[in-house]
């Protein structure tokens, strides 16, 4: 039997009832949310259950919402189920202020540096993460660039002159 | 139809004797030739520029246009290329340097012998570029200091021949003291590099 969508969707709720939510199918990719507290439980059961078996993290990253008060960063997994081919996505919301969020990195090993990878472009603080510093950018940044209260371009330069690049 | 096959066949006679660089000012005579040690010594160095490349990304392929057949650098005394900075005189910078990659640039003109020169190939090189952005390093003259800057994005091979010629001038032309000037050490200490 293949694992569908529909049953993925009811294994779930049978197990956590309401505490997963806002379910979304995006081009057929099953999509829902829960509590930042409950991340690990949800992936544990989405890893050991034996229906589901999603024991392949694709990606982890975050979002930036800043008209989401309150919960400004979602963080992103992406698994797979590599018996049946199946594919999911599970988010969680935190506060921009206290972005905590408990690390996976001890039930998927992939987690290790996608959560660094995310600590240094959004800030999120995984709890629990054994190396959690920055990885890709230059050690002495001093911010998170991928957030959006950051501008692209620096606005200190005075050599680019606005005039030369059309931006009058 | 088939292509008609053209053999190379006419002799072309040099009109001059290209390889010979002309001689510099100075005072002949029956049997000698006095003329500046600096005039000499830039004689010799402009015309056998090892040039180092630092090719990050699309000028680099430029770079291997202009090494190759058709520009062939190496009419210019600057063919011999190879991957250790102790050996070579121009750096060249080609492409777009993030700042991760700055202290590899940094360590790479620190590890070439004096005299050294650098040439910023392209945009991204000289400015950053379009890539005015947090994680690339807005123009290498942040880090070391810069001799010719070549525009363009990427620049044609052309334009690449024009910066190596004019640092050509520059290596001509200098001082025989200028390495050891105090200018220079204050050009070098504002980089911090003693």
């Amino acid at each position: 039997m293949a694992l569908t969508n529909e049953i993925i969707r009811k294994t779930l709720i049978e197990k956590f009832g309401e505490q997963v939510y806002q379910w979304e199918e995006p081009y057929g990719m099953l999509t829902f949310t829960s509590d930042a507290e409950i991340n690990l439980k949800v992936l544990q059961f989405l890893y050991d259950d034996p229906l589901l078996q999603f024991r392949f993290m694709t990606d982890l990253t975050a979002v930036h919402y800043p008209e989401n008060k309150g919960k400004e960063l979602a963080v992103v997994y992406h698994m797979h189920n590599l018996v049946d081919n199946v594919r999911i996505r599970y988010k969680v919301f935190v506060d921009i202020l206290k972005p905590d969020v408990f690390s996976a990195s001890a039930l998927y090993s992939a987690a290790n540096w996608m959560e660094r990878e995310t600590f240094d472009f959004y800030g999120v603080n995984f709890l629990g993460h054994p190396n959690l510093k920055r990885i890709l950018n230059v050690d002495d940044m001093e911010y998170h660039p991928l957030r959006k209260e950051y501008p692209l371009e620096d606005q200190k330069r005075t050599d680019k002159d606005d005039e030369m690049f059309g931006r009058i | 139809m088939s292509r008609p096959v053209r053999y190379n066949i006419t002799d072309k006679p040099f009109s001059t004797p290209i390889s010979i660089a002309d001689a510099p000012a100075g005072y002949e005579g029956p049997g000698f030739f006095a003329t500046k040690l600096s005039d000499v010594v830039g004689l010799a160095r402009k015309n056998s520029l090892w040039p180092l490349p630092f090719a990050t990304s699309c000028c680099g392929i430029e770079f291997m246009a202009l090494m190759a057949a058709h520009y062939d650098l190496g009419r210019f005394g600057a063919e011999r290329l190879s991957f250790t900075p102790r050996q070579y005189d121009v750096l060249m910078v080609i492409g777009t340097i993030a700042k991760k990659m700055a202290p590899v640039v940094k360590q790479v003109y620190l590890q070439m012998a004096e005299p050294r020169w650098v040439i910023a190939v392209g945009a991204c090189a000289s400015s950053g570029g379009i890539f005015d952005t947090y994680s690339v390093l807005q123009g290498i003259d942040q880090i070391v200091p810069v001799d010719v800057y070549v525009p363009g994005c990427p620049p044609r091979p052309e334009a690449m021949i024009d910066g190596i010629l004019r640092v050509q001038d520059l290596v001509g032309k200098e001082d025989i003291r200028r390495r050891h000037s105090e200018k220079y050490e204050a050009l070098l200490k504002s980089y911090g590099i003693e």
